[in-house]
């Protein structure tokens, strides 16, 4: 099987800083690949230069057989490539139903018509009740964002993300800022995310990535330092030196 | 792909209703207004067809501002395109008034083009301050292009049509002012219909956060481009109108003053609901009319405390206000 997704020795620098050296990371299709690392790895700047927000300096970037390296934001969106916010940004004001039907229809590329008003059509509002359904979302569909749980603002982000039809679906920090209690309702959608979808998380919450990853990558400094299963990461002497290492040491001290 | 629901138990969900009932309701009254101030104002027409023509151009000023989030002091430019191409069509011998009209909107959408495509190059200040250097070239333009309009002394001597051959444009301006307020309920409906739409949608959800919309894979810009055209168009049709009614064309309907009146309109109306944008102008045209009547020096002074009286009173304008005493809050939800 081809990757649907991969990067090939990508490294950016600002000014006489390094923040990502050399990185390299494939993905088939229903890959569920966890990367983590501690602050200031430069997992924030990989996200954004495999999103098109940064310009990588050397290295590519490609989705099936399409290299995007050189393509904007939007291009890379419109070829599969999609990703969440580790903060939510939706539109208070607005419905998740709205969200919604606004993704799907832009998705089929008529989010900008005038005529033929955006309620009529039932595949979509059957598509986006199918969504909300899946997400646990109906009993919110009808209220402003603003106004639901930040645990179901989160999984709205997730069903915008799904509505564009992803082939690769980048989560940055799914269970960022949701409270203890509600976690469990996010790790329920990501185990029912499609199979077929290939997943990069970006994710602290070292449990959360643990259930979730069957293949863990390990960024420290810029640098790819590990990568392999979940089960071996615990006992990399590099890992647990640039990460790990300091919970133990924190532990030892305490 | 395809997401695993379990479709059994998907309670399907109500299909929506009454929005479109309270567009209605709101046209209608509009249209009623209308008519009531043909009643009751008969010596006034003069002054309630200009309040037409400038609620177009607030409307026009609500779609960029209050749907999109760009913050614009020279939408007169966009008015006075309108008021121009109109006035020189109609010099030049068309003299049909609807054609005038469509005359005036297009040329106020190919300004809104032109307007558009150069402050969406720019963001935040920078974008205002481009606004206000184009309504500056705008003014230029038209001042020193005297032979086609007339300059400092404006464009006079139109002479219009009567309406659809029958209505001729009467010394007390009925004909003006019935015109006025079927045109400005149908572009109020048009556009009410505007924003409902996707493209509406998307309009607001950039004015809220342009990075979600392009993380959803659509381009910005095209969209708030589109919007400017419509804006124009809007914009275009009030001046066209204004020219039409009194007949010349002054390089006051091309200024920065204008545009900024604009936007006190739609501030003291409330921004972002359409209705606000007629409410002030209706409530700073008559403002205007009283005040400066009673104290003819100081009435802008009067319009300021006004201003800053709803901006911290009532920061979604009066029309908000209404609004929000009009509608009972329901169980559950917010007023």
């Amino acid at each position: 099987m081809s990757d649907v997704f991969k990067v090939e020795a990508l490294s950016k620098a600002f000014g006489g800083l390094t923040v990502s050296r050399n990185i390299s990371l494939a993905m088939k299709a229903g890959a569920r690949v966890a990367l983590i690392g501690p602050n200031g790895a430069g997992k924030t700047t990989f996200v954004n230069l495999v999103i098109g927000q940064l310009r990588a300096d050397t290295g590519r970037i490609l989705i099936g057989e399409q290299d995007v390296t050189r393509l904007g934001v939007v291009p890379r969106v419109r070829q599969g490539l999609v990703r969440t916010f580790q903060v939510t940004r939706l539109f208070s004001d607005m419905t998740p139903e709205e969200h919604l039907i606004l993704t799907v229809l832009q998705r089929e590329g008529r989010a900008s018509r005038i005529l033929g008003g955006f309620r009529s059509d039932s595949t979509v509002t059957g598509e986006v009740e199918g969504l909300l359904a899946a997400l646990g979302l109906l009993e919110v569909a009808r209220r402003k964002v603003g106004e639901i749980a930040y645990g179901q603002q989160r999984l709205l982000e997730i069903a915008i993300a799904l509505a564009l039809k992803p082939k690769v679906l980048l989560l940055d920090e799914p269970a960022a800022g949701v409270p203890q209690s509600e976690t469990p309702r996010i790790e329920r959608a990501l185990e029912r995310l499609p199979p077929s979808l290939a997943v990069l998380m970006i994710e602290h919450d070292m449990d959360l990535v643990f259930r979730f990853a069957k293949h863990v990558v390990v960024l420290a400094a810029g640098e790819i330092i590990f990568e392999g299963l979940p089960s071996e990461v615990a006992a990399n002497a590099k890992v647990r030196e640039a990460y790990l290492g300091s919970y133990a040491d924190a532990r030892k001290h305490a | 792909m395809q997401i695993e629901a379990d479709t059994r138990s998907i309670p399907a969900l109500p299909k929506h209703r009454g929005g479109a009932w309270r567009d209605v309701a709101g046209i209608l009254l509009i249209a009623v207004a209308g008519a009531a101030g043909y009643f009751l104002f008969p010596d006034s027409l003069a002054l309630l067809t200009r309040v037409t023509a400038l609620a177009m151009l607030a409307l026009s000023l609500d779609l960029v501002v209050g749907y999109c989030g760009v913050a614009t002091l020279g939408q007169a430019a966009l008015f006075g395109a309108g008021a121009y191409a109109a006035g020189i069509a109609c010099v030049s011998g068309v003299t049909e008034p609807l054609s005038l009209l469509l005359i005036g909107a297009v040329a106020g959408a190919a300004a809104g083009l032109v307007m558009g495509g150069i402050m969406l190059r720019a963001h935040g200040l920078a974008q205002l301050v481009l606004s206000i250097a184009i309504v500056q070239l705008f003014h230029e333009a038209a001042n020193k292009a005297s032979s086609y309009t007339g300059g400092s002394d404006g464009l006079a001597g139109l002479t219009v049509g009567p309406l659809f051959g029958i209505f001729a444009f009467d010394l007390w301006g009925r004909t003006a002012y019935l015109l006025g307020v079927v045109i400005l309920v149908a572009v109020f409906a048009a556009l009410k219909f505007v924003v409902a739409s996707p493209f509406g949608m998307m309009c607001r959800g950039i004015k809220e956060d342009p990075i979600r919309i392009r993380s959803m894979g659509a381009f910005v810009s095209p969209v708030l481009l589109k919007m400017f055209v419509i804006s124009g168009a809007v914009a275009g049709t009030g001046g066209a109108l204004a020219a039409i009614s009194t007949q010349v064309v002054g390089l006051d309907s091309v200024s920065f003053e204008l545009s900024a009146n604009a936007l006190v309109m739609l501030v003291l109306g409330g921004i972002g609901t359409l209705y606000g944008a007629i409410v002030g102008t209706i409530i700073f045209m008559a403002f205007e009319h009283v005040v400066s009547a009673i104290n003819p020096f100081h009435w802008m002074t009067m319009v300021g405390a006004l201003l800053i009286a709803v901006v911290i009173a009532a920061p979604r304008g009066l029309g908000g206000l209404v609004a929000r005493l009009w509608t009972p809050s329901r169980h559950g939800e917010r007023p």
